[in-house]
């Protein structure tokens, strides 16, 4: 009895016909394809994307030049000089991440007492030769200056967490 | 007659069966295999040495491109030998969310395993279906950690930040493609926390699973590729030092969840799968129930997080950072926050051992320390290593279209073979 149902069963493709209709169903249900650059899939306000430096709300820039992203940058990718400027303050005077060297753990936004360096969750980048992978303090704060808002909205909806 | 000889085929490392950049060296008659030499080296990325150049938690982010389709479970290694060689304990609540995640990366990796093992045996469909819920898994990643890969989100003595209450939402409110309607449905599983959504999704995957095994478990095709191809006896396969599915398939129920529990393991109810011949599809099989019984752990997980709120972090300043509203406005804590980032913690001088079951075996981290703030040495366990130690053996006397198979059963990451 059962050599004649397996006889019948692959006899008639039984297997491959219910395979095909789960196949089948999903030719005729909603697409759940997310069509790119029109639409965009859910982004987190922890997200780790494109590195930015910020500034207070009367224009100063954060960065204090204490060094501790350079310090504790796993893949070495922040180089910091630092100087007093003409007022006294200590600034850096250099600020260069390598986005090749980067891996994107988020230490530096983690070590960063001051809040100035920040993982955006801007992922739509590129370069168009190697030296514009080096992200200098001037392309870093023009991040920063453009995105505050939506930087300072995640900043506060993780603050809870952090 | 022209004398006959055997062929010598250089299989990869560029083959996409390959599995990334296994070179094969393949002594074929014919088109069966006499000897397989597997070829490594063209990943490796000296991790182990790297480590022992930088403060302990900065390798946590290396951990996870090691074996890059299981990324959590890597970092649970490496991080529970740190504990065990400063001698804590993370929070209840840190060790179910790392069960938790543990779980979904195990998901997350059996996805990406029977999609390619599929596509690879000629199954195109089953990829694709994987992936979309890999999609839904990597949301979670992302809304826990901000990466979808590579989290760097265990530490020692807990987990970096609690789990979200909101869980990102699509934005475009309509385009071209899609209606306010059709996005407002997408959107809908995505109302509350992180918690929320992968309940839903446990709800979803036992079906989604249902599914796989329909295109696949009784398919004639699915069946003649795999049944018989690369069979390993339960003797051979501990002899070979197999771990996770690949022993499991041969019937030796060995799981380091129920024999060594870490985390919360001891305290959720699950059941370990095992196969009768050893042979392809019945890894395949065992691999497909652990997907169940992931599910399984993970719905108990989210229940237990719900009703139990609390830190995610050890209370010791010398090892965790402190919360950044006191770091600024706490000299003590800043000092600490300075400290921790720059020199980070010594750990007193020993060597500890600490394994986890990854989603493909043992993942193991052997950790000496001579009391500086790095490692002095550190040796990763990757479960890939001998189970590609063995291609030999398991595929002598098969034909040429089964060494892909054998890859893919292996489930083979060189990211973790090579480190």
């Amino acid at each position: 009895m059962n050599a004649l149902r397996n006889y019948i069963k692959s006899l008639f493709l039984l297997e491959l016909f219910k395979g095909m209709s789960v196949t089948g169903r999903y030719l005729f249900r909603r697409k759940f394809t997310v069509q790119y650059p029109e639409e965009k899939a859910p982004v987190s306000p922890r997200f780790r994307g494109l590195h930015a430096q910020r500034r207070y709300p009367n224009g100063e820039e954060r960065c204090i030049a204490c060094k501790l992203c350079e310090a504790t940058c796993p893949a070495l990718a922040i180089t910091i000089e630092a100087a007093p400027r003409e007022d006294g303050q200590r600034r850096t005077t250099r600020y260069d991440i390598d986005l090749f060297k980067c891996i994107y753990c988020g230490f530096c936004e983690e070590s960063c007492p001051v809040d100035a360096i920040v993982e955006t969750r801007i992922y739509e980048y590129h370069f168009e030769n190697r030296e514009d992978a080096v992200m200098t303090k001037d392309k870093l704060l023009a991040v920063g200056d453009k995105y505050e808002a939506q930087i300072a909205a995640d900043r506060a909806a993780q603050a809870p967490y952090r | 007659m022209p004398e006959i000889r055997n062929y010598t085929l250089n299989f990869g490392p560029q083959h996409p069966a390959a599995h990334g950049v296994l070179r094969l060296v393949l002594e074929m008659d014919g088109e069966v295999i006499q000897r397989a030499d597997p070829h490594i080296g063209l990943l490796h990325r000296a991790t182990e040495k790297l480590a022992e150049s930088k403060p302990y938690n900065q390798s946590i982010g290396y951990m996870d491109r090691l074996d890059y389709v299981s990324m959590m479970c890597n970092e649970h290694a490496y991080v529970m030998a740190i504990e065990k060689l400063l001698g804590i304990e993370p929070p209840i609540r840190a060790r179910y969310i790392r069960t938790m995640f543990d779980e979904i990366t195990r998901i997350l990796n059996h996805m990406m395993w029977l999609g390619t093992h599929a596509l690879d045996v000629g199954a195109m469909t089953v990829f694709l279906y994987c992936f979309r819920e890999r999609e839904d898994l990597m949301d979670c990643y992302e809304a826990v950690s901000g990466a979808r890969m590579h989290a760097t989100y265990y530490r020692p003595g807990g987990v970096y930040r609690d789990l979200p209450d909101k869980m990102p939402e699509y934005e475009v409110k309509d385009s071209k493609w899609h209606s306010a309607d059709e996005i407002a449905r997408r959107n809908e599983n995505r109302k509350g926390s992180l918690l929320d959504f992968i309940e839903d999704f446990t709800r979803r995957f036992p079906g989604y699973i249902d599914e796989y095994e329909t295109l696949l478990t009784d398919n004639r095709i699915w069946k003649q590729r795999t049944v018989g191809i690369g069979a390993v006896s339960p003797e051979r396969a501990m002899q070979l030092g197999f771990t996770g599915p690949m022993l499991r398939g041969s019937g030796v129920a060995w799981d380091l969840r129920k024999k060594q529990p870490y985390a919360a393991y001891d305290e959720v109810d699950f059941d370990i799968p095992v196969g009768v011949n050893g042979d392809s599809y019945d890894r395949y099989l065992v691999r497909v129930e652990e997907l169940r019984q992931s599910n399984r752990i993970i719905k108990q997980c989210v229940d237990w997080l719900r009703a139990n709120p609390g830190p995610v972090m050890i209370d010791d300043h010398k090892i965790a950072p402190p919360r950044r509203a006191t770091m600024k406005n706490d000299m003590e804590a800043l000092i600490h926050h300075f400290k921790l980032f720059t020199e980070g913690y010594c750990p007193p001088p020993g060597e500890v051992y600490a394994a986890v079951e990854a989603p493909k075996g043992e993942f193991g981290c052997y950790l000496i320390s001579d009391g500086a703030n790095k490692p002095f040495r550190l040796k990763l366990r990757a479960p890939g290593f001998p189970h590609l130690a063995a291609m030999d053996e398991m595929v002598k006397g098969h034909m040429l279209a089964d060494v892909v198979a054998v890859i893919g059963t292996m489930d083979i990451v060189f990211g973790e073979i090579d480190r």
